[in-house]
């Protein structure tokens, strides 16, 4: 397993680049669903206060 | 038959198409990075020259051409939406331009701690990191155009001049630096060519290919919905949306 | 506007409309000679600078000098573009431009070949006097000035496309650059390439005729994508 880590002493290397790419996605998917989130507060303000729940709508 | 296309032009149909999309092509890139990194990280025997450092190819080759990729399908909805007027066509290539940014920074990344082992350097001046590092401003450029425009309709049309004008621009923009390189190029091994593959490597790349390109359909599909939300705010169906009910 | 003695199939207001509008700018510009000189001074001193913060030493200098007196001309490019279309929308003569029957294409064109008369070709003049500051041999020197009067106007074409896309934005100087400055490397490439091919002895004419190739490209294109982005602009 360690010498998994070590990748013969390039492990430096290729983690920086690994960790790089999946901090840089993880990054993206947490903005994105921030994103979404604010969005959708935003868009709830517009609705009209009322008691009825349409049946349309999809997620 | 033409009645099916433009039933899913409309934001309020697409959208929950799109909410069913993002599923399948969610799981099946995660599945499929599994796989590759699989192959990548394990299987895949180390490299007679390079040792084990030449493992971020299979992140970097994937991330490249995701970067090229995605601007081109960019370039493709910007022309549409100029051409038809259509605003989901405009939504989409603005929904894209982020992801495209950030895979062509995993490419200079990856490319950067690629060369420093196996050449010496983090960076070199040749031609591919160079048009990639190029790439990376045109996408800046439209990212930040749309963040300057306040109007929506504006934003789009604009972006879609510019985005056509940068794709027009890519291949002479790599072409150009390919010459300026090949004049200045010392005795340095070049850079451009990855080395021969063996069969292992090269499936490992175009599975992790395949799993970048589903990430990024899933991501970019991810990210229309929410541009969706926040431009047709105020739509009645939006309303109707249970998720915005429940906000 | 234009005669009818002498229609031709060309004049249906296009080369009209181009002349009016060149002539119209160039009048403008003149009338503002002093900004004219500014953008020229800021053009000497760049290229004075780089000699003081890096070496004398008259080699470096001359292997610098032209990739310095490109970039300097980028430079000068974008610190004036922005006037290409600001002034007139400020005063909404450009809307009444884009109104008029006349091709917009066309008019534009005309202010695009007003401003490089205007900062394109001062900088190629300059060329040579400068050139000597960075130790430039004669024949370096023709072949820089031969490359930058093709590639200025290409600077000016693309520019316009610029500075149409970001009219009336915020810190529109600086967005106009970064949206810019990446097409502009091909032209930097081949300009600065082409004294670096005369100087190792491998012929210019590959460089001056991609760059050639480049203007013709931009002369039929950017009229029309700079139209288009001023009407997105006004709208």
């Amino acid at each position: 397993m360690s010498t998994f880590f070590a990748m013969n002493g390039y492990g430096f290397y290729v983690w920086s680049a690994y960790g790089a790419a999946a901090l840089v996605l993880a990054i993206e998917l947490f903005a994105l669903r921030s994103r979404r989130k604010s969005a959708l507060e935003e868009a709830r303000l517009t609705v009209p206060e009322d008691a009825g729940n349409p049946a349309e709508g999809s997620v | 038959m033409s009645l099916n296309w433009f039933k899913y032009a409309s934001p309020a149909s697409f959208y929950p198409l799109a909410g069913k999309l993002i599923p399948w092509f969610g799981w099946s890139a995660a599945l499929l990075a599994l796989v590759g990194l699989y192959i990548g990280l394990v299987v895949a025997p180390t490299d007679f020259q390079q040792g084990d450092a030449y493992r971020i190819i299979f992140i970097h080759v994937p991330a490249a051409w995701m970067s090229m990729f995605l601007y081109v399908v960019m370039a493709a909805w910007s022309a549409l939406a100029l051409g038809f007027n259509t605003r989901l066509s405009a939504m989409m290539a603005q929904a894209i331009a982020p992801t495209g940014a950030l895979m062509t920074f995993i490419a200079l990344w990856s490319g950067a701690f690629w060369g420093r082992p196996t050449w010496g350097t983090y960076w070199a001046w040749d031609a591919r990191m160079t048009s990639e590092l190029i790439l990376l401003f045109l996408y800046f450029g439209v990212i930040a155009l749309r963040h300057a425009i306040d109007d929506p309709r504006r934003a789009d049309r604009a972006c879609g001049v510019l985005t056509l004008t940068g794709v027009v621009n890519v291949p002479i923009i790599y072409f150009s630096v390919q010459w300026w390189n090949t004049l200045h190029q010392g005795s340095s091994v070049s850079l451009t060519k990855a080395p021969s593959m063996a069969a292992i490597m090269l499936t490992g790349m175009l599975i992790m290919s395949l799993a970048a390109w589903f990430y990024a359909i899933a991501a970019s599909l991810a990210r229309v919905r929410v541009v969706i939300i926040e431009r047709e705010r105020g739509a009645a169906w939006i309303g109707g949306l249970t998720e915005v009910r429940n906000a | 506007m234009s005669t009818a003695a002498t229609a031709s199939p060309v004049d249906d207001g296009v080369l009209s409309a181009m002349r009016w509008a060149a002539a119209r700018d160039l009048k403008l510009a003149l009338r503002s000679r002093g900004e004219l000189g500014v953008q020229l001074l800021f053009y000497v001193i760049v290229v004075s600078l780089f000699p003081l913060s890096t070496t004398p030493e008259r080699n470096l200098l001359a292997t610098m000098g032209p990739g310095v007196l490109w970039v300097a001309a980028l430079l000068s490019s974008l610190l004036s573009l922005p006037r290409l279309f600001a002034g007139d929308h400020a005063d909404g003569t450009l809307e009444q431009i884009a109104l008029s029957p006349y091709p917009l294409a066309a008019l534009v064109y005309g202010k695009i070949l007003a401003h490089w008369l205007t900062t394109g070709l001062p900088v190629v003049a300059l060329a040579p006097l400068l050139g000597l500051q960075y130790a430039m041999d004669g024949e370096s020197l023709a072949v820089l000035t031969a490359a930058l009067l093709i590639g200025t106007p290409i600077l000016s074409l693309l520019g316009a496309i610029g500075a149409a896309l970001t009219l009336g934005l915020r810190a529109s100087g600086s967005l106009l650059a970064l949206l810019i400055l990446p097409l502009y490397v091909p032209v930097l490439i081949f300009g600065a390439g082409a004294v670096d091919a005369a100087r190792a002895g491998l012929g210019v004419s590959a460089n001056l005729s991609l760059l050639g190739a480049g203007l013709l490209v931009a002369t039929v294109g950017a009229p029309f994508a700079a139209a288009a982005a001023v009407r997105i602009a006004l709208d």
